[in-house]
């Protein structure tokens, strides 16, 4: 066991590698002219001196390269250090460019979704989307929503019970109500304008679909008592009864 | 098994410490031994309308501060040997309770009794919980009128969420209505909401409807638990609130203006 001495546990490493995450603001050009961009860069800086001072920073080629406009990294980054920043890496170089930020021993980092790798190999064959599952799970409540409560849902609600004034109920998709909905309902809280709010008796203090809402002094006191569904049409809700 | 019952309401005023004191006195009565407990420190009341106020030494507080032994602090009914009040601090705040202090006290109470009646201060925060959270059953106060029901429907959303039973995933805590106040005459001129209407927005099993009635003010005031006073209308509904919490199956009372012609003629029944 004691063949190799250096390996045994009671000699605690000098080193060891650990994955961290860092912050580092990124300075994304948009131009070749590295006048306009020496001003401007010192212009940005003059407003934060405390934030830009010794700040490491990562620049970024992807949208010259886009549109094939090329820039001298050695100059680049010269403009950088003068105006007081580090630069510790390059991100959407092509391949001379990362050649030469690596000569200047600045590392290479990569986007995946970066114009760099077109030219270094043939683009990937991206999978097709896979068909969105719309299986997000329904929410189920068969207890009263009382006031005060709240009730989020990343699909559908469905509610068996009432729902109370003071209470809250959002749904990403559809909210059925099959009871007295006395307080808030939205539906498609993330912007589906096709989501539809159902309820057995309308009370709400407020309806929404998509952001467009109601109020209930918006609300004709006909609606309630019956079976309504509440959908978005041309941005407006539309109160009809279900027969 | 001893019960924890909380009678909670949200709102202030409703009748919640009268309620507590007739409840218990009427399990007592019953045969029952019961423990009722202030938990409106700062704001001590109970011990008022029980009648027992030049006989508090100890309070809840000293017991969970360790200053007292639960039994030094509960005091003995002097109408009813099964009944012990554990009064509040009235110079402290609800801050001086803590949920491991309220659940020791809750534990050895439980050894000792068949229910034990917490009545809880008006609010939803830190008193109002802690005389919630260990409750098996809960008593919800509610006055005739918009703002106590909405009140009541918030306690009982917490009831449902925020108690032991919720956070455990136990069986939910059993939730009675107690319409207080009530005033059929009232009703009729549609000055205040009905049973109806207040059923239909809590949707909760009504235990009792507790009229209106001078009874209450006067035995408020001379520390004897309404449900003593066994010719008032108001001490009639909590015997029957107590009957039917037990089990019993009695007709509801004082709902409907009984004074009418005949009633002004000859008298109420």
């Amino acid at each position: 066991m004691s063949t190799d001495s250096q390996k045994t546990p009671y000699n605690p490493p000098a080193l060891e590698f650990k994955s961290s995450t860092f912050t580092v603001p990124v300075l994304v050009l948009s131009s070749n002219d590295l006048l306009v961009i020496e001003q401007q860069l010192q212009e940005k800086v003059r407003l934060a001196p405390e934030f830009f001072r010794n700040s490491p920073l990562v620049f970024d080629l992807l949208e010259l390269n886009k549109r094939n406009l090329d820039i001298d990294i050695a100059a680049l980054t010269d403009i950088i250090r003068k105006s007081g920043l580090l630069p510790i890496g390059i991100r959407g170089g092509n391949a001379e460019q990362n050649k030469l930020a690596l000569a200047l021993h600045i590392p290479v980092y990569s986007i995946h979704n970066s114009v760099s790798a077109n030219s270094q190999k043939p683009k990937a064959i991206v999978p097709p989307p896979e068909p969105k599952t719309e299986s997000v799970a329904t929410t189920l409540i068969t207890q009263p929503v009382r006031s005060g409560q709240r009730i989020y849902a990343s699909g559908d609600l469905i509610i068996l019970a009432q729902v109370s004034a003071g209470a809250e109920i959002m749904a990403e998709g559809n909210i059925h109500v099959y009871n007295t909905l006395r307080g808030r309902a939205l539906a498609g809280v993330q912007g589906n304008p096709d989501a539809r709010i159902f309820c057995s008796d309308l009370q709400a203090e407020l309806i929404s679909i998509a952001g467009n809402y109601k109020v209930s002094e918006d609300l004709e006191k006909a609606v309630g008592k019956k079976p309504v569904q509440i959908y978005l049409q041309d941005h407006a809700l539309i109160i009809k009864d279900i027969v | 098994m001893a019960r924890i019952i909380v009678v909670t309401s949200g709102k202030g005023g409703v009748g919640k410490t009268t309620t507590s004191a007739a409840i218990a006195m009427g399990l007592a009565k019953k045969g029952h031994k019961t423990a009722v407990i202030d938990f409106d420190v700062g704001l001590r009341n109970l011990d008022l309308i029980m009648g027992c106020e030049r006989r508090v030494v100890y309070d809840i507080v000293n017991v969970i501060n360790g200053e007292a032994s639960l039994n030094q602090a509960l005091i003995r009914d002097k109408h009813c040997e099964q009944l012990y009040i554990l009064p509040a601090s009235q110079t402290r705040d609800k801050d001086a309770l803590n949920q491991e202090g309220v659940g020791k006290i809750l534990e050895d109470l439980k050894k000792d009794f068949k229910y034990v009646v917490c009545d809880s201060p008006a609010g939803i925060e830190k008193g109002a919980h802690l005389a919630m959270y260990f409750a098996d059953d809960a008593f919800v106060v509610t006055n005739p009128e918009v703002s106590s029901v909405r009140d009541s429907d918030r306690m009982l959303g917490l009831l449902s969420s925020k108690s032991r039973r919720a956070e455990q995933n136990q069986e939910p805590i059993k939730e009675y209505l107690l319409l207080t106040r009530y005033s059929p005459e009232r009703v009729k001129l549609g000055d205040m909401l009905s049973v109806d209407d207040v059923q239909d927005i809590l949707s909760l099993h009504l235990l009792g409807v507790i009229p209106e009635s001078k009874s209450v003010l006067t035995a408020s005031n001379s520390g004897t638990p309404v449900i003593l006073d066994e010719k008032s209308d108001a001490g009639q509904a909590y015997a029957d609130v107590v009957a039917r919490y037990l089990g019993e199956d009695r007709p509801h009372r004082f709902i409907d203006d009984k004074k009418g012609f005949f009633g002004k003629l000859f008298g109420s029944k």
